[in-house]
């Protein structure tokens, strides 16, 4: 029974640290989209090539949060049950 | 209160091929199906009898948006690569269909890792194809650039991008069903909170998961959907394009 408890509680807090890989991608998107604003403000003429250009660019960005997703993900629905069975 | 119930696609029938070899057909296989029904009925319906002065409004819609797909396949790919419109253009009506199935309450198939994983696996292959055109010896004295001493690091980075694109398609659309279920299990846990005093059935109705999820909703499921559809196609556009120009 502690085993499993502690299985458990290991990974839901594995899958909460995991998930601090959020902050990363919010700042960096924050910047891009920052940047974006200062450049259409300054070429409103450019707003459709800016815009896509800046998504691409925050697709590309957030794919380090999303790799922390999937880690949360894999800890939360997958690795419980691997070592359960092992039990 | 019902338990959160977080699962991937459900397997609706298996297909026995011999005994240890199954095909499973998910619910992910057949949401699919339905979308490329769908699509294949739309295709059908809007290219029916097409005259040279369009007449309909059905063909009207037809052309803006071969017209759309074919400026934008000939903006980020040049006129060199105008073939690839209906792949590109097949690739982002199957994943947005595909992410907006969910608003109707079904399994979206973008959201289980393998749908997207075989549209990437299918863009890599074209990736590696261009690359190899300008010769296969020096497709393979690509990865020892700038030095020989790089080339792991180079394969990794090869292999990164079919996989970094899985991830992040599959990475939206799975965090906004995730977040979805558990805002309704919150809302309904809210719910049963606060009208839990009123008598017989209405103790049980959720009424705060009424219009409340509307808002998330159409940001992950209508939003996120369209534009990492979009993000698909570009990028796919984009690594094509730059991988024939090496050579």
């Amino acid at each position: 029974m502690l085993e499993r408890a502690i299985i458990l509680a290991a990974s839901a807090i594995g899958a909460g640290l995991a998930m601090i890989a959020g902050i990363g991608p919010g700042i960096g998107e924050g910047y891009a989209v920052g940047k974006a604003c200062e450049a259409i403000g300054r070429q409103p003429e450019c707003k459709g090539t800016v815009t896509s250009t800046m998504l691409l660019g925050c697709a590309v960005a957030e794919t380090t949060g999303i790799y922390g997703f999937v880690v949360a993900l894999l800890l939360l629905f997958v690795t419980p049950n691997m070592f359960l069975g092992k039990l | 209160m019902d338990s959160i119930n977080i699962t991937g696609a459900r397997i609706l029938f298996e297909i026995p091929v011999t005994d240890s070899f199954v095909i499973k057909i998910t619910q992910a296989q057949v949401n699919s199906w339905i979308v490329i029904l769908f699509l294949f009925i739309l295709c059908k319906v809007l290219t029916r009898n097409l005259k040279v002065k369009p007449e309909s409004k059905r063909q009207l819609i037809a052309e803006f948006i071969v017209e759309k797909a074919t400026n934008l396949v000939n903006e980020n790919m040049g006129q060199k690569f105008i073939g690839f419109t209906p792949f590109i253009t097949a690739l982002m009506a199957l994943s947005a269909c595909s992410s907006l199935l969910s608003v109707f309450g079904m399994y979206s198939p973008t959201a289980d890792l393998n749908t997207i994983l075989g549209w990437s696996i299918i863009v890599f292959i074209l990736i590696t194809y261009y690359k190899m055109k300008g010769g296969f010896f020096k497709y393979l004295k690509g990865f020892t650039q700038p030095i020989a001493v790089l080339t792991p690091f180079n394969i990794i980075s090869e292999i990164a991008t079919p996989v970094s694109m899985t991830f992040r398609h599959f990475g939206n659309i799975c965090s906004g069903s995730v977040i979805m279920t558990l805002v309704y299990a919150a809302l309904a846990s809210a719910s049963a909170l606060v009208f839990g005093w009123l008598p017989g059935a209405l103790a049980k109705f959720p009424f705060f998961q009424v219009g409340i999820p509307l808002v998330l909703s159409a940001y992950f499921d209508m939003f996120g959907g369209i534009l990492q559809a979009f993000i698909f196609a570009m990028l796919t556009m984009l690594y094509i394009s730059s991988a024939a120009e090496e050579d």
